[in-house]
């Protein structure tokens, strides 16, 4: 998206270059970006690359050069693989047994998920002193906006984000890819377009151009289901959607149907909102065949609470209150809630109270129910540092902290099958894609 | 049954049995009070099925005869009756209501079958001992403000009574935690407890109790098992079921390592702690003690009312050290301290810190500080 005339930086030094042929004036690097509207888009996504991946060979410089896949423990799947690895076709959330078939010379590195989310912290906190306005999106990537950012830092926002993630680099040891555009839905795309260490504009005469020919699931909200049906109704690119009318999407798709409209205008109303902190969380799982017993439920509910009080510990957050879940063999849903006394992390508490909760569900079904899935999940979230507070009425309580973090120490070096408490052992398979269905909202 | 009754007599007893009916109930009959009138005697019982009360009282009974009427209204009408009247309670079977006459005023109640009253049974009560009232009194009072009223934990919904051994001397020791203070309260064990077992006694039957034995001098008789206690004085019976549960171990919860000690004038200070925490938030009612040598600093600060502080000279010798209270709970325990000074035992701002009576040994008070 260069164009004559159109100005632009430096991305090494951000000094401003005049002309697009050749290097910087300045520091002769090759690394330069020109944009009409460079000093006037101030919304960004800021993606690291390969993020575990870069992590590791950061750790281990003799990694450097080889494909690095970083994976397996509990899901048996690709978490992140290296730009050397993803050369022979490896992607992340594919299944190991392939990934390794494809690259055989790969390292493969279980995921240290601690260590990633205090890198992805440091990183955070660098966002921050860019603007207030940082939301992030996951422990890697953040939307920031950067508008009125202009005169605190006497930069353009284009000038601010590449020593962003200059800082990032330096600071951090990881490379990270930026999209600027007018909007988070276009930003998010374009930090795609040059990974990696990339740096890419979407601008307002851009947008619509550069979403025609992307495919419609590329669109924030177009799952799985959605994507087949707009594929059956002949949509199958960005374009195609603009050939319909407003009320034609909606009427076919449903509130979606006006998210569909605007988006393959590049429209895109939702703001970089720094507070989007989750309402609930929760872990459930669908049996492969429905269960009636109340202690096989039991037994089964146990897994979903340390998945659940991982989740907490990740986030950094604590539930106040419990909701069960369940939903019985004729696809009736069921949900129990206890308010706790305090906020909780851990999966022993969440267990101990989720217990009675599943027997009166369970005792209040009509009789000879049976169920097909079982969900455990937390609300009135508070942030961890009013997670378990000591309590005179709970002598146990500091132990009960010490051996879970134990085993979430455990589990983070060695994976999650690595250590169990002898009330999980009694699930001999608990391996159906665990993470299916994990929520946040 | 017919007999006429003394009015502040009937008063007196159906005030007390009363407070055991719940105001909304969804059993009927548990709305009611048991009648039951002979030999010159009128008992009056009522139940949640939990907790049962029964009190005898003189009445001159001239039909024996038993029936079941609505508690709160019988006690409503007795109240409102002129001071001195006496009340005349005659059962109108046929019409299945109960008649009560005094002065010119008439009252017909229903009544619901006496049959379809529950008994709690006390069942087999292998202990028994007796504690004078101002003993139990002191002992409800110096513990029932910790009780828990968190329904997750049912086990801490009471106090727990239960007999120990400290160097060679036995107690019947009281213990009641919220988990965010602690009460424990002992007593010379009496006679008839060395066997007891550990019980908790829940909420309910602790404030009826309480409030029964507010006026008595005569000793309390108590008598338990495993499931049921019963304390019987002057006439009243009380039967409660106890809670089916296992108190923590809390031995375990209080400090042996605090060394820093303060020593307060206790009214001096829960006046002023009571002044500094007006600026408390209603939330978290917190408030900061900044303890030096000689000097205890108490301040407060909330976002929407602004700040205050009060210095108090007190008795301190160690380390300086800040550390924030619940001041609600600072309050609570104060008012039980029955000597003119108080002794905090501090460790550090996020340890449990104890609490001493310095004129009763056999009171200890573990209160969890709150970060400030």
């Amino acid at each position: 998206m260069t164009e004559d005339g159109a100005p632009g930086f430096c991305r090494d030094c951000t000094a401003p270059v005049l002309s697009p042929a050749g290097r910087c004036g300045d520091c002769g690097s090759p690394r330069l970006i020109f944009h009409r509207e460079i000093h006037s888009l101030v919304i960004a996504h800021v993606d690291c690359d390969a993020f575990y991946a870069s992590v590791e060979k950061r750790d281990d410089p003799s990694l450097r050069d080889r494909p690095v896949i970083v994976g397996g423990g509990q899901r048996g799947v690709v978490s992140a693989a290296c730009y050397i690895a993803r050369i022979k076709g490896v992607h992340s959330a594919m299944p190991m047994f392939q990934a390794r078939k494809l690259c055989p010379d790969a390292v493969v590195i279980s995921p240290n998920m601690k260590k990633y989310s205090e890198v992805g912290r440091q990183i955070r906190t660098l966002m921050q002193a860019v603007t207030p306005l940082v939301e992030p999106v996951s422990i890697d990537e953040a939307f920031l906006d950067l508008s009125g950012t202009e005169r605190l830092h006497n930069a353009s926002p284009a000038a601010t984000l590449i020593k962003l993630v200059q800082r990032i680099e330096a600071e951090c040891g990881v490379t990270a890819s930026v999209g600027l555009s007018y909007n988070k839905s276009l930003a998010k795309l374009a930090s795609d377009i040059d990974k990696p260490r990339g740096f890419a504009i979407l601008g307002r005469d851009d947008g619509p151009t550069f979403l025609a020919d992307l495919p419609v699931n590329r669109i924030w909200g177009v799952g799985k289901a959605l994507h087949r049906k707009l594929l059956a109704d002949g949509i199958s690119t960005i374009g195609q959607l603009r050939t319909r009318d407003e009320a034609t999407l909606v009427r076919r798709y449903g509130s979606i149907g006006r998210r569909l409209y605007n988006f393959s205008r590049g429209e895109d109303q939702r703001r970089v909102n720094p507070s989007t902190t989750p309402k609930n969380v929760s872990a459930e799982t669908t049996f492969f065949q429905d269960i009636g017993d109340l202690e096989e439920l039991k037994q089964r509910l146990w897994p979903l609470c340390e998945r659940l009080s991982g989740r907490l510990k990740t986030k950094e957050l604590a539930g106040q209150t419990l909701v069960l879940k369940l939903k019985s063999s004729k696809f009736r849903t069921t949900t129990r809630s206890q308010g706790l006394a305090w906020p909780t992390q851990l999966a022993e508490t969440i267990y101990q109270f989720a217990v009675p909760l599943l027997a009166n569900a369970v005792n209040d079904a009509p009789a000879g129910s049976r169920f097909r899935l079982i969900g455990i999940g937390v609300a009135t979230l508070k942030p961890a540092s009013e997670a378990d507070p000591p309590d005179l009425a709970d002598p146990d309580l500091s132990q009960r902290k010490r051996v879970e973090n134990i085993i979430d120490d455990v589990r983070d070096r060695m994976g999650s099958n690595a250590i169990a408490r002898g009330r999980g052992l009694a699930l001999p398979a608990q391996r159906k894609s665990p993470r299916k269905g994990d929520h946040r909202h | 049954m017919k007999l006429t009754i003394e009015r502040s007599t009937l008063l007196k007893a159906l005030a007390h049995v009363q407070s055991v009916v719940e105001r909304r109930n969804t059993i009927p009959i548990l709305a009611n009070v048991l009648l039951d009138a002979s030999d010159g005697t009128l008992t009056l019982t009522a139940t949640d099925m939990d907790l049962a009360i029964t009190e005898k009282v003189a009445a001159d009974v001239s039909q024996s005869g038993a029936s079941t009427a609505p508690a709160h209204t019988f006690y409503e009408i007795v109240r409102k009756l002129p001071d001195g009247a006496q009340v005349e309670v005659e059962t109108d079977a046929a019409a299945g209501q109960l008649l009560l006459r005094a002065g010119r005023s008439r009252f017909s109640l229903s009544t619901l079958p006496i049959e379809d009253f529950p008994v709690l049974s006390g069942g087999d009560l292998p202990v028994a001992f007796s504690l004078p009232a101002d003993e139990l009194r002191s002992v409800i009072d110096r513990t029932k403000f910790a009780i828990s009223t968190e329904e997750t934990r049912y086990y801490l919904n009471g106090i727990y009574l239960h007999a120990v051994e400290v160097d060679g001397e036995k107690f019947l020791r009281a213990v009641a935690t919220d988990g965010h203070r602690l009460a424990r309260v002992e007593t010379a064990l009496p006679k008839g407890a060395e066997n007891m077992p550990g019980v908790i006694a829940p909420r309910k039957a602790i404030t009826e109790v309480r409030k029964l034995i507010d006026e008595t001098t005569s000793p309390i008789d108590i008598a338990l098992s495993d499931t049921r206690i019963r304390l019987e004085f002057d006439g009243v019976v009380l039967t409660s079921k106890l809670i089916d549960g296992t108190f923590p171990d809390y031995e375990r919860v209080i400090p042996t390592d605090n060394d820093k000690i303060l020593v307060v004038d206790s009214n001096v200070f829960a006046a002023a702690v009571d002044r500094v925490s007006t600026i408390s938030s209603e939330k978290s009612r917190s408030i900061k003690l900044a303890v030096n040598p000689g000097s205890l600093t108490l301040s407060a600060t909330s976002a929407e009312n602004g700040s205050a502080t009060e210095e108090l000279e007190v008795g301190y010798t160690d380390a300086e050290l800040e550390i924030g209270f619940n001041s609600r709970y600072l309050l609570d325990i104060t008012s039980q301290i029955e000597g003119d000074e108080a002794q905090f035992i501090l460790a550090d701002p996020a340890s449990p810190t104890i609490v001493r009576d310095t004129g009763d040994d056999r009171a200890l008070y573990v209160l969890m500080p709150m970060r400030v």
